[in-house]
């Protein structure tokens, strides 16, 4: 089939290529649904959105409609609404779709739309939407319909709302405390110049003035900037597992007491510079570290699929009730695309119910009056009402979540590289610290506690500290940049260590849900136009891929239509007879490629062609997956293996193709494979694939549009750059070898220092040169090493 | 000597001012989102205008059409 795709001709709305062209005033537009935002804007003279940034708009092609009715049920707007007043309510909505300029000045004008909106706040970092509205104008449903109906459908969970509030807070925290050790830091060196640079005996009254400044100054940098490395210290004591805070806490303790000993006792200026600005540094590598990408959720679980609410028969009245409020017997009624909630009975009639969600199978499956039906599955056709069998909470599909795999805590498997070095580290700084002691007891008894504190203050692994941060840190922004966003930048330490890659197929290997079809042989304008009307008439998942593919206009009307069940359809359209089937239906009698799944066409008993439906393999995978090599273990599909042949065609010989995998067994397989001493990576995209990617050493999910729901994981990676993968962990792998080299940078330096501390000539002066130049030039190097890596390993392979 | 300690003082309080006010801005979320304010400040408010402007011209294409 050759459908004409002017290419030229992009959607004044949404700037996607127009296969079939609507056309308004001179705009052109690709589906009604971009035309009617585009109508609304316009009628409510709010046309500035496409001037700001053209073609702004998100296409509205794949938009689900759903209704928001829920929404105003009582204790839903209670949980949702952040305050609620007579006259006054405001809501903070979630909307994945915010994207520019235009995005921020439609949503801020939605006044305009609709009087009742009294403010609405766009926060572009976070893609949320406070809106300030009147509940006696405007109800939350329509506020809601109103946003989806723009474009910008709002993402609404009834459990979102404190994670994010914490995760900012804790955010916040941080910049408090870098903030005052930051101040008290350049305050001290200020007062601590005029030491160093040599004051005269006769200003001895002056010296001790900025000693005591600097005390006083440094008090709450210790016990509030601070606090956290000794609070860590503490607790890896008690469990007893010593982790870098033990040496860094010790470090930082023998600092500040050494230099309360030395300024009240008048007999030294302290080392309070060296120890603040230790701590800034710190909470620096701490920050830098921190980025997250706050608009990504990576812990989403089985909730976030589900519908909130639907309708349950409540004295025979259908109202809208929250999933987790359902009971066993209650009576719910699921429209077309809805989701069943919770496991229960088929009560009216006999319906189709697409498991892809759950299994991966996208193929629905019949399901009798009065037989069982799992939550998860989606309604396709007539509205159905069903009896409430067992609670959400106890479904078949929640089960999976009540696998242990989803208990664990990721801590507990993985003992990262840094507090293993700390951990021999710390022995050593101990036996040093012991020995010189003894040495100079022998020596020098008076001096012993001097010499001591001195070891313990430079043996403190600040630049030690730092490298982590500062190398996983700079690599997670690569990342970023290059369309992989991680949970955090210890995946990355985990990523370096892969090696087994199992990947899923619908939506990860192949390219989105739908399949690609094509017609060979001729047909006539009308004739295509027939097909899509016949095809339309029918569930069959074959004949709505068909119906789909063809754009044409809808003008005529069919009758004598008859659906044939594992055959095909046939009705008179215009006059014709057409059918549409298998070959044996329609009486074609060649022979075929016997893999891809082929649907024959006949107009008036003459067979005129037959559509092949084969599945989009992404771009440029199979050079991806030889370089992988060895390490690309297994494909593991929920769906038949009609894929089959087109799969062997990408994968190397030596991977295992697994077919017809139900999400148990995906999370076995990758428990195997662990089993054998495998560290496994699970790329996957659905639901389906959730178990096996929590299971797994590093998940990622794919995606091809950041709105889109992702299963819980450790990373998220635009679809686009999946061919680039091979290269995110060859990248993974560098980042720990730089990694190790900063630190035998930071060894170096400590050495160094030691070897002052030890022989007992560690001035202030000394500490407050060689503290920062360790650290900086640590910082510098994992840095600059990052990013030289990356130009050569991703930007070059880019262009 | 005295006038050091007075213009130490001096810097020192303007100091901890700068500090407390960043807390401060910190603590009423002024830095939770540095895009959309910079954007939102060159937002204006067109004047209405007198005669709504009707699309002239009717769709082509059949609007039954669906996907």
């Amino acid at each position: 089939m050759t459908t004409s795709v002017a290419e030229s001709v992009v959607c004044f709305h949404c700037g996607e290529p127009c296969e079939d062209i609507t056309w308004l005033s001179d705009k052109p537009f690709c589906c009604e649904g971009c035309k009617t935002v585009f109508e609304i804007l316009s009628a409510n003279n709010l046309c500035t959105y496409y001037q700001l940034d053209g073609q702004a708009g998100t296409s509205l092609k794949n938009a689900r409609t759903g209704s928001y009715a829920y929404l105003d049920a009582p204790e839903v707007r209670q949980k949702l609404l952040s305050f609620d007043s007579p006259d006054l309510s405001r809501i903070m909505f979630h909307v994945p779709a915010v994207h520019c300029i235009s995005c921020i000045w439609l949503l801020e004008n939605l006044r305009k739309l609709n009087p009742g909106v009294i403010k609405a706040e766009v926060s572009f970092g976070l893609k949320t939407v406070a809106i300030a509205f009147d509940p006696r104008q405007v109800k939350l449903s329509e506020l809601a319909s109103l946003l989806a109906a723009v474009g910008y459908a709002p993402v609404i969970a009834l459990d979102d709302g404190q994670d994010t509030v914490t995760k900012s807070a804790s955010g916040r925290t941080l910049v408090y405390k870098l903030a005052i050790a930051g101040f008290c830091f350049g305050n001290i060196m200020l007062f601590s110049f005029p030491e160093y640079l040599g004051l005269d005996q006769h200003d001895g009254s002056l010296k001790s003035i900025f000693s005591w400044l600097n005390l006083a100054l440094s008090v709450p940098v210790f016990f509030y900037s601070a606090s956290e490395y000794f609070v860590s210290a503490f607790r890896s004591f008690r469990q007893k597992q010593i982790n870098i805070d033990v040496p860094i806490a010790a470090g930082l303790v023998a600092l500040f007491l050494r230099s309360t000993f030395d300024i009240l006792s008048g007999t030294g200026p302290g080392y309070l510079d060296s120890f603040t600005g230790l701590v800034f540094f710190l909470l620096i590598g701490r920050w830098f570290q921190g980025k997250t990408y706050e608009s990504l959720a990576f812990d989403r679980d089985f909730k976030s699929y589900f519908p909130l609410a639907v309708n349950r028969l409540v004295d025979h009245v259908w109202k809208p009730a929250i999933i987790y409020d359902l009971k066993k017997g209650d009576i719910l009624k699921i429209r077309n695309m809805e989701i069943v909630p919770a496991d229960s009975i088929l009560k009216d009639h006999d319906a189709l119910f697409d498991y892809s969600f759950v299994t991966g199978e996208a193929k629905p499956i019949k399901i009798k009056k009065g037989e069982r039906v799992y939550a998860g599955g989606r309604l396709i056709g007539q509205p159905a009402t069903l009896t409430v069998e067992k609670i959400t909470s106890q479904s078949h599909l929640t089960s999976l979540w009540n696998n242990e795999t989803f208990r664990k805590t990721e801590e507990r498997q993985y003992q990262k590289i840094i507090d293993r070095s700390a951990r021999k580290f710390t022995w050593i700084v101990i036996a040093l610290a012991n020995v010189t002691a003894g040495v100079w007891y022998v020596l020098a008894p008076h001096q012993m506690w001097l010499v001591l504190t001195s070891v313990l203050m430079v043996a403190c692994p600040c630049a030690l500290a730092l490298a982590a941060p500062f190398t996983f840190g700079s690599m997670l922004r690569v990342f970023g940049k290059h369309g992989l966003y991680l949970k955090n930048a210890d995946v990355i330490e985990r990523l370096a260590a892969i090696d087994a890659v199992v990947f899923d197929k619908t939506g990860t290997v192949t390219y989105g849900r739908e399949p690609v079809v094509e017609f060979t042989g001729d047909l006539t304008g009308l004739e295509r136009e027939a097909i899509k009307i016949l095809t339309a008439a029918s569930t069959h998942p074959l004949s709505m891929i068909i119906s789909r593919s063809i754009h044409a206009a809808h003008t005529h009307d069919l009758s004598n239509f008859k659906e044939r069940p594992g055959k095909g359809v046939q009705g008179v359209i215009a006059g014709k007879f057409i059918k549409v089937g298998s070959a044996e239906f329609v009486g074609f009698y060649e022979k075929l490629d016997p893999q891809a799944s082929v649907v024959f066409v006949s107009v008036d008993e003459e067979v005129r062609g037959y559509f092949t439906i084969t599945v989009k393999i992404r771009p440029q995978l199979k050079n991806m997956l030889a370089r992988l090599g060895k390490k690309c273990v297994a494909l593991l599909s929920g769906d038949n293996n009609a894929d089959k042949a087109s799969m062997q065609k990408v994968f190397q010989p030596f991977v295992t193709l697994l077919f017809n995998q139900d999400p148990h067994d995906k999370l076995a397989f990758i428990q195997n494979l662990q089993q054998d001493g495998k560290k496994v990576m699970m790329v996957g995209d659905g639901l389906n694939d959730s178990g096996a990617l929590k299971q797994s050493n590093v998940g990622l999910a794919i995606s091809d549009d950041s709105g889109i729901f992702t299963p819980a994981c450790d990373g998220i990676l635009d679809g686009t750059q999946l061919n680039n993968l091979d290269k995110f962990l060859d990248l993974a792998r560098y980042s720990s070898i730089i990694l190790k080299i900063a630190f035998s940078i930071s060894f170096f330096y400590n050495a160094i220092a030691l070897s002052f501390a030890v022989t007992g000539h560690l001035t202030p002066l000394v500490a407050a040169i060689l503290m920062p130049v360790s650290s900086i030039s640590v910082v510098g190097f994992s840095t600059l090493a990052v990013n030289f890596v990356a130009r050569r390993k991703l930007v070059r392979a880019l262009t | 000597m005295g006038i050091i300690i007075l213009l130490i003082s001096i810097s020192l309080v303007i100091a901890v001012g700068f500090l407390l006010s960043f807390l401060w801005s910190m603590k009423s979320g002024q830095f939770d989102d540095t895009y959309s304010p910079s954007v939102r400040m060159l937002f204006e408010d067109k004047p209405e205008p007198e005669h709504q402007p009707e699309p002239e011209s009717q769709p082509e294409s059949a609007n039954d059409e669906k996907k």
